[in-house]
């Protein structure tokens, strides 16, 4: 099954649901053409709810992190939500669980955008 | 309990993702049928998956001339998974460590890592051309050396 990508908008921030799986080719690219998009868009509040990603492997990571570090320098910010066992294992065994901001409630997360 | 009955598979196939997801597949379907459990039979299949990705990107960089193989074997001590390509060759050494500071944030080079991650062994052979990754899970933890 290939990623799906649904965006929204709360309060100033631009959440993308995610689902399926996020590996080399179709998902990888799914994931940075839609980030950049959004980001070119001007927004700077982005929220990736991976709660429905079935899988991910280290190209999906990889594209995790590009987009953290491209929304980061250009002066957003970049959060995660709702990570399924495997992913939050996979960040902890590549020591990213500490670099990306990880939350598991959406109200939370938003909020946490305005501090 | 597992038996002492060897079981093997292979498959030669293109530089194309559709054969990573091939070899993915094939690898969670032998490894459970050898016996692993539900836990472990994802990681085989991830590691393997890493394997392929590693030889149709890095080692045959998508070629269409050239082909990758994928062994699979199963005997009452682990589970053996081969892949080769006919790329440049890969020294292991010049592998960067993806988890060192300076390359925590890369976009890339989390493969190999997250090969070893998940198998017991991981070996690398050089085929001239090629590689090939020789990938080993045990079927109990191996022991520590006295």
């Amino acid at each position: 099954m290939s990623m799906k990508v649904a965006t929204r908008q709360v309060d100033g921030v631009t959440i993308l649901d995610l689902s399926g799986r996020i590996t080399l080719g179709e998902g990888s690219i799914t994931l940075r053409d839609t980030v950049h998009d959004i980001a070119a868009k001007g927004s700077k509040h982005i929220l990736l709810n991976l709660g429905e990603v079935s899988y991910i492997d280290s190209s999906g990571i990889g594209e995790l992190v590009s987009a953290f570090t491209s929304v980061k320098n250009a002066g957003g910010e970049l959060k995660l939500l709702n990570l399924t066992k495997k992913v939050h294992d996979l960040l902890q065994i590549t020591k990213l669980y500490t670099v990306f901001d990880i939350w598991d409630n959406e109200a939370s997360a938003i909020s946490a955008f305005k501090q | 309990m597992p038996d002492s009955t060897t079981s093997r598979t292979s498959l030669t196939l293109a530089s194309t993702i559709e054969s990573v997801n091939t070899v993915e597949h094939t690898a969670e379907d032998f490894a459970a049928r050898a016996g692993f459990d539900s836990d472990t039979v994802p990681n085989i299949a991830m590691a393997v998956r890493e394997a392929a990705v590693n030889a149709i990107l890095h080692g045959n960089a998508y070629d269409i001339s050239k082909r990758i193989t994928a062994s699979f074997e199963a005997n009452s001590d682990a589970l053996v998974v081969r892949i080769s390509d006919q790329g440049p060759g890969l020294d292991p050494g010049t592998i960067p460590d993806p988890l060192a500071p300076e390359n925590i944030l890369r976009g890339s080079g989390r493969g190999i890592f997250l090969i070893r991650a998940f198998m017991d062994e991981v070996h690398f052979r050089q085929l001239h051309p090629g590689t090939e990754l020789t990938l080993i899970k045990h079927r109990a933890p191996a022991q520590p050396p006295a």
